[in-house]
């Protein structure tokens, strides 16, 4: 056992005094904060300069009135469209908006001349406008009161309580829960690569350098590859450590300066990533900071982040040995590529898996099996964790990933200390399979 | 304990190959044992046994008359034939860990680090990466990282390949050194003529089988075959008929150079001698001793016929 320690020790001392881990661990967290902040200043600048374009409306019916968006500027013109569209490109304006007569039953004939390309939205919201307007229209036609119709106008906004077992009421919001398992979810995918892939070259250094036979010498191989696998483990553990503290940290630092307030910096130390994610660009001029603020603090952050934690690190060791093992039968990492397609299946079926049905049907079947199968659930339970999961699906997630990644380590342990004595011999999956039984 | 090693009834197979049939042997305390062979022959897949690294299917191996188990792996120190170090890791760094893996405390492996380092004239190299070193320079930790915790047993398997002349006659003399302080000295080859100025005993392995073992003085003797080379002037015409004269080469000038061989019965050489001056005016007289090299192949093929 001691021995192994010396391993974990020698793996994480020698990497993280490498300059590379320096920076990726300082630059990274930087990248973030930086981008934000950049974002929510172009945002801000853009509201307080923005130009408002000109779009010119040939009403030939005059029964419409557009009123003035941020963006837009309606100015009701006389012209003829043929004189109009002349005219377009001598002038700064936007574009044309062309209403001819038409039945209100049957309303064709709308268009926008303009010189770009108008965006989606914008189409959308004249869409919405007109459309709007024409109802109104068939409604006062068939005698409704002008001043009903205004009454009829509504705004709604529906509030997401949970209720938990023991009955307390949280106000939760189903973009944070998504930001939550996004972000969470999407770390571990990353993780395992990044840090399975310097596992496995690791490995093909030791058995190309021959330094292995030196060390089994003196170690089991099987201490070899669990105190790699961990000391690699190790340093994920602490460059994900160091990110926590300095995204907190420069996080505030930026919430400070662009003048927002947390209610309370302890929780948005933690969560400063997704809640910006969730809350999106608006978050400067949005009203509703405070009551995002709220949800934030609904959130339980010990157990999310100790829970995200476990399938970090479990995730990492279930996949990690199966990268050590993969290094163990090549000589280079070129020849890795025809061994690793096994291990990048299931992790790509998870992050799709994440996305296509965990972050949008939270409850269902197939996020259920998903977050239960080991080879899935590091990626897919934390996406779920914003949501909420009953405990028992928690808990057999948890020991079926025990039980998964002890046994991965077996699997990886019996083709490793093999695979590391061996040269020059061509290795396929059925030389994988001799070796998984073959005696010491 | 007169034997440092026992090796006893080893057997072990690969998937399809048998590397040791029943391999038995003694390695005397103190001596240089050299493990013969031809490559393939199972001296590395012996060598791999006897570090733990892997498991004889049968057959044990005793050190020091106790059954082979993970504390013997201090007292070991082991080259294996395909050998490196970690690139980017510094020359003491590096050193320090290898001999902690052998069980050294972290003071310990420093003190002896440094002692070594000293005696190989490299202290300047302490905070250089392996990948800066020249190779010369390299070989040299990398032979520090076996004798680095004074080891009992020392196991280099082919230690002069791959290393260059100077650092292969610094192994020799450091070997012998060892060898003066009390260490036991096994090494394995291919080439048996390096066998005979260094070692005291071998075993001769071929085939996955041991062919041959013994003190390299007892198994000379034994495979003396009581042949002589003779140079002389005259004729051996008329000698005794149970001489045989097997070769000849005419020097001129009525001289000769022949290599007789002479009766089995007869095993004092100044018998054989008297035999000659009867006969011609020896000018020479040599016993034929054979090389390992010979011994080695004399017995592989009277083997394989059996």
């Amino acid at each position: 056992m001691n021995k192994v320690l010396l391993i974990i020790q020698r793996e994480f001392l020698s990497r993280v005094q490498k300059k590379s881990f320096l920076i990726a661990t300082i630059l990274t967290p930087l990248i973030f904060p930086i981008l934000m902040g950049g974002l929510i200043y172009l945002a801000i600048n853009e509201q307080k300069s923005v130009k408002q374009d000109v779009v010119r409306v040939i009403d030939d019916s005059g029964r419409f009135n557009f009123t003035e968006t941020s963006r837009f500027y309606f100015v009701k013109s006389e012209m003829t469209l043929d004189k109009a569209k002349e005219d377009l490109n001598k002038s700064d304006d936007f574009g044309i908006l062309h209403l001819p007569e038409f039945d209100i039953y049957n309303p064709t004939g709308i268009a926008i001349y303009t010189k770009s390309n108008p965006s989606l939205t914008m189409i959308g919201d004249l869409e919405s406008s007109i459309k709007n307007q024409i109802e109104d229209m068939k409604l006062k036609e068939s005698g409704v009161d002008p001043a009903v119709l205004e009454a009829l106008k509504t705004s709604v906004s529906v509030r997401s309580i949970n209720l938990s077992e023991t009955g307390v009421e949280k106000e939760s919001s189903a973009g944070l829960s998504f930001g939550v398992g996004y972000a969470g979810g999407f770390l571990i995918y990353l993780f395992i690569f990044i840090y399975g892939a310097q596992v496995m070259q690791g490995v093909i250094e030791e058995k190309s350098n021959k330094i292995v036979e030196i060390i089994v010498s003196t170690v089991k191989p099987f201490q070899l590859m669990l105190g790699k696998v961990l000391g690699i483990a190790s340093v994920g553990l602490a460059q994900l450590l160091i990110w926590i503290i300095l995204i907190a940290v420069l996080s505030m630092a930026m919430f400070s300066f662009f003048g927002l307030t947390s209610p309370s910096d302890a929780m948005m130390d933690q969560v400063a990533g997704n809640m910006a994610q969730a809350s999106g660009d608006d978050f400067a001029s949005n009203p509703k900071v405070a009551e995002m603020m709220e949800m934030v603090n609904n959130i339980p952050f010990a157990y999310i982040i100790s829970v995200f934690l476990f399938y970090f690190v479990g995730g990492y060791l279930l996949y990690g040995a199966l990268f050590a093992a993969v290094g163990s039968a090549v000589e280079n990492p070129s020849e890795a590529q025809q061994f690793m397609f096994p291990i990048t299946i299931p992790l790509i079926i998870s992050i799709i898996g994440l996305f296509m049905f965990v972050l949008n049907e939270p409850n269902g079947k197939v996020t259920f099996w998903l977050s239960i199968i080991p080879f899935t659930s590091p990626i897919t339970m934390v996406g779920r964790l914003g949501f909420g999961v009953p405990a028992w699906e928690l808990a057999l997630s948890m020991v079926l990933l025990v039980l998964g990644f002890l046994g991965t380590i077996w699997f990886a342990g019996r083709i490793y200390r093999i695979g590391i004595l061996m040269h020059g011999t061509k290795v396929n999956y059925k030389t994988l399979g001799k070796w998984l039984f073959m005696k010491n | 304990m007169e034997n440092i090693v026992e090796v006893k009834g080893i057997n072990k197979s690969y998937a399809k190959h048998r590397a040791l049939q029943d391999v038995s042997m003694n390695i005397p305390r103190k001596s240089i044992f050299g493990l013969l062979g031809p490559n393939g022959a199972g001296k590395t897949t012996l060598i791999r046994i006897i570090n733990q690294i892997i498991m004889a299917d049968e057959g044990e191996v005793l050190i020091e008359g106790e059954r082979l188990e993970e504390k013997h792996i201090q007292i070991i120190g082991y080259l294996p034939e395909e050998r490196g170090l970690y690139k980017k890791m510094k020359v003491g760094e590096q050193l320090i860990y290898f001999g902690m893996l052998r069980g050294l405390s972290k003071k310990d492996s420093t003190e002896k680090t440094k002692k070594w380092v000293k005696k190989f004239e490299i202290e300047g190299w302490w905070n250089k990466n392996i990948e800066d070193l020249s190779k010369g320079m390299a070989q040299k930790v990398q032979f520090i990282s076996t004798v680095l915790h004074d080891p009992k047993l020392l196991i280099l398997d082919e230690p002069f390949s791959g290393f260059d002349p100077v650092n292969a006659n610094l192994i020799k003399d450091e070997i012998l050194e060892l060898k003066e302080k009390g260490a036991t000295i096994i090494f394995s080859t291919h080439r048996m003529e390096s066998v005979e100025q260094l070692c005291d005993h071998i075993a001769m392995i071929h085939h996955s089988r041991k062919i041959l073992d013994g003190s390299i003085k007892d198994i000379k003797s034994a495979y003396k075959a009581n042949e002589y080379y003779v140079q002389y002037k005259g004729s051996l015409n008329g000698m005794a008929a149970d001489y045989e004269v097997i070769e000849n080469e005419i020097l001129g000038d009525d001289f000769n150079k022949s290599l007789i061989k002479a009766p089995s019965t007869i095993i004092n050489p100044n018998q054989i001698l008297q035999e000659l001056i009867n006969k011609v005016e020896v000018h020479s007289f040599i016993e034929k001793i054979p090389s390992i090299n010979d011994i080695f192949i004399a017995k592989a093929k009277e083997k394989s016929y059996e």
